[in-house]
Parts: C-alpha cells; structure tokens; sequence
C-alpha cells in the first residue's frame, strides 16, 4: 500500500487547479489520479470560446483553458497518472484505483480531494416514451464525437432541453453542415445563458420552442422522428398540440447530476438539493480529510468557479495537513432564506480565515432590482445590490473573515429582498 | 421609412431587449437598454456583429483526429460559417503546439486562425499530464 499526501480524484479543471494548489501550498507528495487517457475533464471538448473571463480576464476555449492548466501543471512535482479509474474510497481513506501498466493500486491517502465532476442526465432519468431506435444521444456525447472523435451523429436534428450544452451542440451541428429543426423546452424560460439563446440559436435561426416537450419518439432501426407538443402550466402535454417532426437524430440536453457513487462509499454526506457533498468553507465534506470541488459538489456555470473552488480546496488540504485550521466553538450552519433555492458552503467549520469565503446560491425565481442580504441572529452583516436574479445564473458574494468571526450563533442566512426602487 | 430591428444585449444577465430604431441606415433611436453599456452593444451588434470563429481541423498523425482551432481575433459574423469551410481546408500535421498559426491572415481580415491545445504525435506511449 502506497501512503499519499494528497490524492486529487479526477483531472478535470477542478482537480488539476486542486493538485496545483495544493502543491503550492507547499504539499510536494500529490496524485491526480485520471480514468481518461488526458486529463482535462470536460474541457478538451468544449472547442467553443466562454471560458476563463474570470481567472484569465481573456474569453477562451475550453482546450485553451484546459492546456494553461495542463502547463501549469506539468510545473509542478504533482504524480500524474491518466488512465486510472479509483473503483473505491473508504472512510479511512483507503483508495482502490486500476490502471493497465500497474494493475490493482492501493493507496492510503491522509487527505482525499474529490473532482470527479458531473455526467449527463440521460433519456430515462426524463421518461420519454417511445421505441429504442439509434439515433439518441445526450449533448455531451455528440459534442465529444464532433469535436474530438471527428464523427457526425446525424443530419436532421432535434434537441431537447435548452441547456447551454445543447444550445451549443446546435450551433456546432449547423456549423457541421446538419439541419437543426428545433430546440424544445420544457419551461417557460431557456434553461442556458442568454448569450447562448443569442450566439447560438438566434444568429443561425434556430427556433427555440418554449413550453414544449416530445411526447414520442418513432423509429424501428434509426429515429424517423418525434412528436411534439405543448405543455400547460402544469407541464402536461397538451395532446391538441401534437405535431410530429421528422428527424433521424434527437439530442438530450436535460441537465447533469453530480457524480458522487464514491463520495457515498466513504460515507460522505449527499445535500438533497445540489446531489453533491455537503461542504464547509475549506470545500472539506462532513468526513474529516476528505474534500470536494468543481461540478461534483454542484454543477457550477462557469469553470471560472469550478477553479476558485478547487484552489480553496487545494489551500484547504495543505492547512488541514498543516494543522493551521482553528475550529469554531460550534459550527455556523448556512441557511437559505427568502428566494433562495440553494447554497454552497452549507457550512463554515473554521475561524481566523486568511481570505473571505464566497458564498454561491441559486434564486427559486427571476426577480429584477434585489439586495442580497446576509445575515446572522436578524443583524444585517452584509448587503449587495443585483440588478436581476435569474435561476439559471448563480449569485456570488463575497463574506469577510471578520465578518465571519463576528457570528455568536450557530446560524447565517441569505435572503433576496425586493428593494424599492 | 422607420425601421425597428432587435438586439439582445448579453453583457450581463438582465439580457435588455434592445431597439435600434433606423432609417436609411442611420440610427434614430436606442431604447429598452437599462444602461448605458447596452448602447454601445447594440450600435455594434447592429452595425457589426463579430464573434470569434471555433472549430476543429483533421490532422494527420495526431493522438486524435481532430484539432480545436480558433481565430485570435472575432471576425464579423456573417463570414464565420465561409470560415470554418475555409478552415477545413488547412492541412495540419501532428505535432501542433498551442498558439501554432494554422491559417495565416484568414479571408485578409489580419486574423490568424491558430491552434487551440497541444497535440502531440500517435503513439503508444502513455501520456503524463
Ligand atoms: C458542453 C459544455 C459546455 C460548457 N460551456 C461552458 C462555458 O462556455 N463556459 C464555462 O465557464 N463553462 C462551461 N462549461 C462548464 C465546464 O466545462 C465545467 O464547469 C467544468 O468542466 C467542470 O470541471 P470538473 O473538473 O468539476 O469536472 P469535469 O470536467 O467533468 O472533470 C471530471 C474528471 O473526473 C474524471 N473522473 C470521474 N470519475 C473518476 C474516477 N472514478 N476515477 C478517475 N477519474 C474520474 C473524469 O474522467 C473527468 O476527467 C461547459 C460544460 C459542458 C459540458
Ligand atoms: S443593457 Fe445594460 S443592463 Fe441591459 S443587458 Fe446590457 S449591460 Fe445588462
């Protein structure tokens, strides 16, 4: 058995800006164990620029964003080893992982990061009916097959779901040369960004059918098409609307889920609302010297996120290895309040932090002209203007350490209020 | 005669529905935009609408078959499905670095189309990092 520092699983931008972190921090015994055979995660496929307007202050591509990290990296003592799958964690931390050149591997790791990011919701976690022709692929898959792979899914193409991957999988299909019939969605509002609605679908005139799902999918061998209709308040096919559309391929852009099947192995406690690891500040889960970041704990907008929570992460383990963290008295939880769905810290263990904590949530519903209030024991202790919330965008804001320290209670709160204007 | 077109501003998430209001091809109007920015926004998505251009390239003797290529610059928009016909044709051999110019100067725009990654040659080997 192999003793480890670190142990970073997964090589998305998450666990390689954990690795790096980590390994600055002055930790030099760290793996990245990645089951692919490159690390980079999601990223080398997402050829389309949007990334990195934060931590670069320049829009990348994806592979660009994934090679400055992959440079970064190879600077660094950090072990990487690419076609590893980790197969199982335990509480004691206790890594299994197989790979072809060494066979079975155990390690015993004093801290675990966790980076295993997220996957695709598929056909059946939506429940379509119909028969099982080919032809049904989720987003992902068909953009790792155009984009990397050099492959084409198909010609006539329907899409449904109106998240950013899909709305970026038409516009990459009609660039291929493949006739994007339509993007239904099932709500009321486009799932993605709105610079997607409009770089994506408005500037190739791609209609985007709001309130509308697919209500059958025909084929015996190959899709020949779906039926399409609209959905009333309570998202039920109107069966008036029918309509059949004829295509040979339907993309699936229905959401992603964490993917957390070895989290719950070591007993690492799941939130119901982001499916991810419960997580304090430090990005530590409720079993001590295990850690998350990057799309695992939720499933962040911008990988410019999923980088700052995998740094805090890898800053996270080096002070917990350091002995440097001092805890509370008793712990603060993290509450949502008033148009509030969900928020990431759920919990902040530590005092004396160096460096303020960034709190991400998701509003319930869109509102315009809002104060994001955080508070503590009903005393305001922190106030910031948005000038509109929108579920699909996550809120960010920023708590000082003093702020912090400053909490008797055991609870804090964030709230969006209406603001008069 | 008036003509109203519409943009929709993406600078930030209020995504303003702007109208530039035009006749003759001038510019009368500007409204629906909460602030100033979304002015300039719409002039430019009006008059000029630029994006940059991505997409991939075969390449011969790589570890993959396709290389994710970008220009360095946005290009107007109306040239970017010609572009990644033009692309296409660019002839790349493995290895490529990032930031390696793969089309010089596309369509006399004074934009490089250059790679996006390093891609290294096909072989057995296994790949570190
Ligand atoms: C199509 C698409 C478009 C996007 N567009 C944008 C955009 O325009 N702008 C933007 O900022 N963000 C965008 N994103 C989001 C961004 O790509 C993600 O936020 C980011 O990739 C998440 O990083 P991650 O490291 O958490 O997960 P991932 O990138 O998914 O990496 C997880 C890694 O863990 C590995 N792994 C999992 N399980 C194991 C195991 N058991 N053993 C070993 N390894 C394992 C996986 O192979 C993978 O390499 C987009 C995402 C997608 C899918
Ligand atoms: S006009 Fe101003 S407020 Fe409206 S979307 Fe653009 S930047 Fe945002």
């Amino acid at each position: 058995m192999h003793e480890v520092d670190v142990v970073v699983i997964g090589g998305g931008p998450a666990g390689m800006a954990a690795a790096i972190s980590a390994y600055e921090s002055g930790i030099e015994d760290v793996w990245l164990l990645e089951r692919d055979y490159w690390v980079g995660g999601i990223l080398p496929q997402c050829i389309h620029d949007g990334f990195g307007n934060f931590v670069f202050g320049e829009m990348l591509t994806g592979s660009e964003y994934a090679q400055r990290y992959i440079n970064k990296l190879r600077e660094t003592g950090v072990k990487v080893r690419p076609n590893t799958m980790v197969l199982k964690i335990d509480q004691n931390r206790e890594i299994t992982a197989v790979n072809p050149s060494d066979g079975l591997i155990e390690v015993k790791a004093k801290t675990i990061i966790l980076s295993m990011g997220c996957r695709e919701r598929t056909r059946y976690q939506v429940l379509i009916p119909g028969s099982r022709p080919a032809g049904i692929y989720t987003a992902g898959v068909i953009q790792r097959y155009i984009n990397i792979e050099g492959l084409m899914p198909g010609k006539k193409v329907v899409i449904l779901g109106s998240g950013d991957v899909g709305m970026i999988m038409a516009r990459r299909l009609t660039l291929e040369g493949a006739k994007v019939k339509g993007v239904y969605e099932i709500t009321k509002t486009p799932g993605g960004l709105t610079r997607n609605v409009v770089q994506c679908l408005e500037d190739y005139n791609i209609p985007l059918h709001l309130s509308h799902t697919i209500t059958n999918i025909t084929g015996r061998y190959r899709v020949e098409g779906v039926t399409v209709a609209e959905v009333d308040s309570e998202l039920r096919p109107i069966k008036e609307t029918e309509r059949y559309v004829p295509c040979d391929t339907v993309v699936l852009s229905v959401g992603l889920i964490p993917e957390n099947e070895l989290s719950k192995m070591a007993g690492v406690e799941i939130e119901e609302k982001t499916k991810g690891p419960t997580v304090d500040e430090q990005m530590q889960t409720s079993v001590p010297g295990i850690f998350a970041c990057g799309n695992v704990v939720n499933v962040y907008d911008l990988v410019d996120d999923v980088s700052e929570s995998a740094e805090r992460a890898g800053k996270g383990v080096a002070a917990s290895i350091g002995g440097k963290l001092e805890r509370r008295k008793t712990p603060i939880r993290v509450k949502t309040g008033r148009n509030v769905n969900y928020i990431v810290p759920q919990i902040i263990r530590n005092k004396n932090l160096n460096e303020s904590t960034r709190f991400y949530f998701r509003v319930k519903e869109t509102e315009k002209s809002v104060g994001v209030v955080v508070s503590a024991n009903g005393d305001k202790l922190l106030e910031k203007r948005e000038r509109i919330v929108r579920p699909p965008e996550m809120v960010r804001i920023n708590v000082p350490p003093d702020t912090l320290d400053k909490i008797k209670g055991d609870e804090l709160t964030i709230d969006v209020e209406e603001r008069k204007k | 005669m008036k003509k109203s077109y519409f943009v929709t501003c993406t600078l930030c998430p209020m995504g303003c529905r702007i109208e530039v209001v035009v006749e003759d091809g001038k510019i009368l109007e500007i409204k629906g935009n909460e602030c100033k920015k979304g002015e300039k926004y719409a002039i430019d998505e009006f008059s000029n609408p630029c994006r940059i251009l991505t997409t991939t390239v075969r390449i011969q003797g790589g570890l993959l078959p396709k290389l994710p290529v970008r220009s360095t610059e946005p290009i107007p928009k109306k040239l970017i499905p010609s572009g990644v016909k033009e692309v296409k044709k660019a002839k790349v051999k493995a290895p490529v670095n990032y930031g390696d110019v793969i089309l010089r100067n596309i369509f006399n725009l004074g934009v490089d189309i250059v790679s996006s990654r390093d891609l290294e040659k096909e072989n057995k080997e296994k790949k570190n990092g």
